[in-house]
């Protein structure tokens, strides 16, 4: 039988703010245990929540980002439940009337850009931690990130593979760190993804029994645990199993996904109006206000990116990978205008290697687009060649200064000199009788041994186009 | 609507709150008489209204995204029954 696989995702963003959605207390990650857990985050009697203007902002501008309408008006409601790590017994979250409905996040299927489109966006507030080890038989708690304000993000069911899964992961992601309403660090827990897994026979309408896999926090892992759950999913069926809707949370340590909670406490939150908080209205004016601060979109960017400077749609998606690379590029290709390859390959070759070996990101480089440009000027003019300007990319990052000076001062400057590099072929000719006889009697891999020779006796200094047309024309006799 | 034990049994796990066994006849005779109330409120016919979220016809009042509270771990751990290391200490929630 051939199978479908559906996937629907839920991300929770960690919305980039000083303070938390409904109290002052610091988001800070790393804080010693309950140092950022005020009154209201505890819970105290007496204690009333206050919303957060930053975190509506940030949800507004992820549903212009995404498309999607912003609520004029929401309500707050309450998730019930209990756990330690939520001292309310509840969440405050929305229910029927989110901040965002709609809107989509391309990805790319088969060679064309599709839409995965957006259920909703809505704001609600992270629990603590819970640490079940050490502490004679009882549990520890944090709250240092109960209050901590989150958006979460509901995809449809529209994504039929892992890999689509992650590619949609993958572009949220880059929206949200975009336009700079989540930091996206996923070791943190700043971006984490529930996905929700089913398989039904191809051309089948309705959906099959889902399971909902938990708290994948790598999009590596993301791949593997759906994977692993697309064919527990089928395995089961063609045994003649059905699949029971569970939670399963997924053991990298093991690659399989296990049953994290039993049916019987099946989900009953019983939702209401948080009589706490009034209404959240949200008028044109201020979305106004938020459309003309967004930056060029990563979609637009790349197709401009393709149109305007002629790269491929892999490069333009290598240099639109966050929006401080991208920015670096535009700065380097202002420095050499017309050398678009030339900058991607520098961008994702010898920079992106050089960050990545430091482990800083591109607004910490070491080497300003100014600096870069100045070197690639003269990889363009032909001053020196790609190697040497590798060498010098090198003593830049370690050292600083300008490439133009190191050019002069260490003397690297390219030989292209016709008369110069002819006299390096007639000694080496002269130095090297047999292999010059060997490449005249048919031997043609000998040239590389010329080349090589040639290229040390000027310190890899040498026009390498020049070097070989004079040396085919001298060795041809 | 009537309620059956099965469901005040439900609801009375979901609260976290103990009923005994004796209490049960009392409190499904209680709440039931509750839903009753509600099914007369449901027979109006409510089409074209909006609902209603909160009972103050004002709107959400937002504050500025600032730190505005400082540490006092001290003060309130002061208060709780055990804590350890800065945590507050529960009883085990996981086998």
């Amino acid at each position: 039988m051939d199978w479908e696989v559906v996937i629907g995702l839920e991300t929770h963003a960690q919305l980039a703010t000083h303070s938390k959605i409904f109290s002052g207390a610091s988001t800070a990650f790393g804080a010693a245990p309950n140092a950022q857990a005020c009154a209201v985050d505890l819970a105290l009697p007496g204690v009333l929540p206050v919303l957060n203007r930053a975190a509506v902002e940030h949800a507004i501008r992820f549903g212009l980002a995404a498309e999607g309408v912003v609520a004029p008006r929401s309500i707050f409601a309450r998730k019930n439940y209990f756990y330690p790590d939520l001292p309310k017994g509840y969440q405050i979250s929305q229910f029927e009337t989110p901040v965002v409905s709609g809107g989509r996040i391309m990805i790319e299927r088969n060679g064309s850009e599709i839409p995965i489109r957006l259920t909703r966006a809505h704001l609600e507030e992270d629990a603590g931690k819970s640490l079940h080890e050490d502490f004679h038989g009882l549990s520890g708690i944090d709250l240092n990130r109960a209050g901590t304000p989150l958006l979460e993000i509901v995809s449809e069911p529209d994504m039929r593979s892992a890999a689509e899964a992650v590619a949609y992961a993958r572009e949220l992601h880059r929206l949200v760190t975009w336009i700079g309403i989540c930091d996206g660090n996923m070791q943190e827990g700043s971006f984490r993804c529930d996905a929700n897994v089913s398989v039904r026979p191809k051309g089948q309408q309705a959906f099959g029994t889902r399971c909902e896999i938990k708290n994948l926090n790598s999009f590596r892992f993301m791949e593997k645990a759906i994977e692993f759950e697309i064919r527990r999913q089928i395995e089961l069926i063609e045994s003649g199993g059905t699949v029971v809707q569970e939670t399963r949370l997924y053991d990298p340590d093991r690659d399989e996904t296990r049953p994290m909670r039993s049916k019987e406490d099946a989900q009953d939150y019983r939702y209401f109006p948080d009589p706490d908080l009034l209404p959240l209205c949200i008028d044109a004016a201020w979305i106004a206000r938020v459309r003309e601060t967004l930056p060029e979109l990563p979609d637009a960017m790349r197709r401009r990116f393709v149109e305007d400077f002629g790269l491929s749609h892999y490069d333009a998606g290598v240099l639109t990978a966050s929006h401080d690379l991208a920015q670096y590029f535009r700065a380097l290709m202002l420095v050499v205008p017309g050398e678009a390859k030339l900058c991607a390959n520098w961008v994702s070759g010898e920079l992106s290697a050089a960050l990545h070996r430091e482990g800083i990101e591109v607004r910490q480089s070491r080497i300003t687009p100014t600096q870069l440009g100045g070197l690639l000027r003269r990889i363009q003019d032909g001053t020196i060649s790609g190697k040497i300007a590798k060498e010098i990319f090198d003593v830049l990052w370690s050292d600083g200064g300008e490439a133009d000076t190191l050019i002069e001062s260490k003397g690297l400057k390219q030989i292209s000199d016709v008369s110069a590099l002819e006299k390096i072929v007639e000694e080496l000719m002269a130095a090297h009788p047999d292999q010059v006889a060997e490449y005249r009697s048919g031997k043609e891999k000998v040239f590389g041994f010329f080349v090589g020779r040639a290229m040390k006796a000027c310190g890899g200094r040498a026009n390498p186009a020049q070097l070989n047309a004079i040396l085919k024309d001298r060795l041809a006799g | 609507m009537a309620l059956t034990e099965n469901d005040l049994r439900h609801l009375a796990r979901l609260a976290r709150i103990r009923v005994e066994d004796d209490e049960t006849g009392p409190m499904l005779a209680q709440l039931s008489g509750i839903l009753g109330l509600i099914d007369q409120l449901q027979a109006v016919d409510t089409r074209g209204v909006e609902p209603l979220a909160h009972a103050l016809d004002l709107e959400q009042r937002l504050r500025p995204d600032e730190v505005t509270e400082t540490d006092r771990r001290e003060q309130f751990q002061a208060v709780a029954p055990q804590v350890e290391a800065g945590l507050y200490l529960v009883p085990k929630v996981i086998e």
